[in-house]
């Protein structure tokens, strides 16, 4: 299918020159960075920009740099080069086992994590990752430079807090300064390019904290605060579950679609959360599954 | 709409293009340089028949505009074998590895970028690289099977 939308096409070899491009558009330019979501939804005439605006050839966009015990992932950055980064790995395993179940390979050679989050569709598998490292995304437009936590990101489904005539620069995600562990969930029906069903992430710190948020359960990521404080300090057993359902039950609100009802939603969250929790207990631990295997 | 004017490399090759922006790659390789190896298929990046690999990286071509690839090189399963079958190709044709074919050239680059960087694949990181190629005749098994064993340097049976 051809597209039938007609627009304009900038590759700026400067951030100076992209950020002029988007105020002359007057904000009716669309970022392209991966394209694997912009491309299809233009196809669809979900989106009809003037022009479209390709920054993967800004230098600093393209930086995946750790400095100052944070990562910083520039907005060009494609899952695949977050998989291969040695540093990624050794500090944030987390990130690469949300990363490495993203679509498929062929997709995260191109797709980055900024358009992921830009996309801001429920079911994007960075968002719950990125809440339990409370992110923080940098964007710049015609008034400067504004740093945008990511809790207040996410404002309901494909709507985000980014301006029109903003572009989103990178993500910063803060390594937490204590032994730490995590986990993400992630429920779909095939390996490979599939949406989640549902999607838990998970991140353990030594002295009892245990942060939970959710994916593909209500219009945006949802972390839970309220399951936080029920978890600290509390040691995990059995007797924790009924709690701990009825707490899934307040705080998710999924929805049916075709890829499943909204009860099948709950009643897996409620598993993933028990099947994430014992596991990030025992990696805290060192003796938890290794990253990247299934927990379904 | 200002037609882009693009430098690139298809097959190694070098091509000078003009692209309308909202032409894709796919359509751009298929109908301007004949190129007819990648196939239109979902045409929204889910099912892998349109791979091509960009800068020797498997991509769906059906998601980048044909603008995009100014200054890259492109390979399609012909820039792979431009006399003969690689040895990877012919392992499969061997095991009768595929059936219609209609994803194969999707799926043969595919395996070509993972047996690039890794030449003793374990089975999960096979089933992980062509996750995202769909086939509809085979049940995946010999595909599988042919790249965890690639047996590439022989070209012959066993």
């Amino acid at each position: 299918m051809a597209i039938s939308h007609q627009f304009e096409y900038h590759r700026p070899p400067t951030f100076g020159e992209a950020m002029k491009l988007i105020a002359d558009y007057k904000g009716r330019a669309s970022v392209l960075a991966g394209g694997t979501d912009l491309v299809n939804w233009i196809k669809e005439d979900f989106l009809a920009p003037e022009a479209v605006i390709d920054i993967k050839n800004i230098p600093e966009l393209k930086k995946l740099e750790y400095s100052g015990n944070t990562l910083s992932v520039g907005a060009a950055v494609t899952f695949s080069e977050m998989i291969d980064s040695a540093r990624v790995k050794e500090l944030f395993p987390l990130i690469v086992e949300q990363s490495q179940v993203v679509a498929c390979h062929g997709v995260r050679n191109r797709a980055t994590m900024v358009g992921n989050i830009c996309s801001g569709v429920p079911c994007c598998d960075s968002g719950p990752v990125l809440m339990v490292y409370d992110a923080v995304v940098h964007v710049t437009g015609p008034k400067g430079e504004r740093k945008i936590p990511v809790m207040e990101w996410f404002v309901g489904p494909k709507k985000t807090s980014r301006d029109p005539m903003e572009i989103v620069t990178k993500i910063d995600i803060p390594v937490p300064t204590v032994k730490n562990a995590g986990c993400y969930v992630k429920l779909g029906r095939y390996r490979g390019e599939d949406l989640a069903q549902a999607s838990v992430a998970l991140l353990a710190l030594e002295g009892g904290e245990t942060r939970v948020a959710f994916g593909s359960v209500g219009p945006t990521p949802i972390r839970s605060r309220e399951i936080e404080e029920f978890l600290k300090g509390r040691e995990l057993t059995d007797s924790l579950w009924p709690d701990l359902d009825k707490l899934v039950e307040k705080t998710i609100a999924p929805i049916s679609d075709l890829r499943a009802t909204k009860e099948y939603r709950l009643h897996m969250t409620k598993i993933m959360l028990k099947r994430g929790l014992n596991a990030v207990c025992k990696r805290l631990v060192g003796t938890g599954p290794a990253y990247g295997s299934s927990l379904l | 709409m200002k037609k882009i004017n693009i430098n690139f490399e298809l097959n190694n090759e070098g091509w000078n293009l003009d692209v309308e922006p909202s032409d894709t790659l796919l359509e751009a390789v298929r109908d301007k340089m004949g190129v007819k190896s990648p196939k239109i298929a979902c045409d929204r990046g889910d099912c892998g028949a349109c791979t091509v690999l960009l800068d020797n990286k498997a991509v769906r071509s059906c998601l980048i505009l044909a603008a995009e690839i100014d200054g890259h090189k492109i390979t399609t399963v012909e820039g792979l074998c431009p006399q003969e079958p690689t040895p990877l190709q012919k392992h499969f044709a061997r095991n009768n590895a595929f059936q219609c074919g209609f994803c194969a050239p999707g799926m043969i680059l595919a395996a070509h970028e993972l047996l690039q960087n890794n030449q003793k694949p374990s089975r999960e990181e096979v089933q992980e690289a062509i996750s995202g190629n769909l086939c509809r005749c085979t049940g995946y098994e010999k595909i599988i099977e042919c790249m965890v064993n690639p047996d590439l340097k022989s070209g012959e049976d066993k």
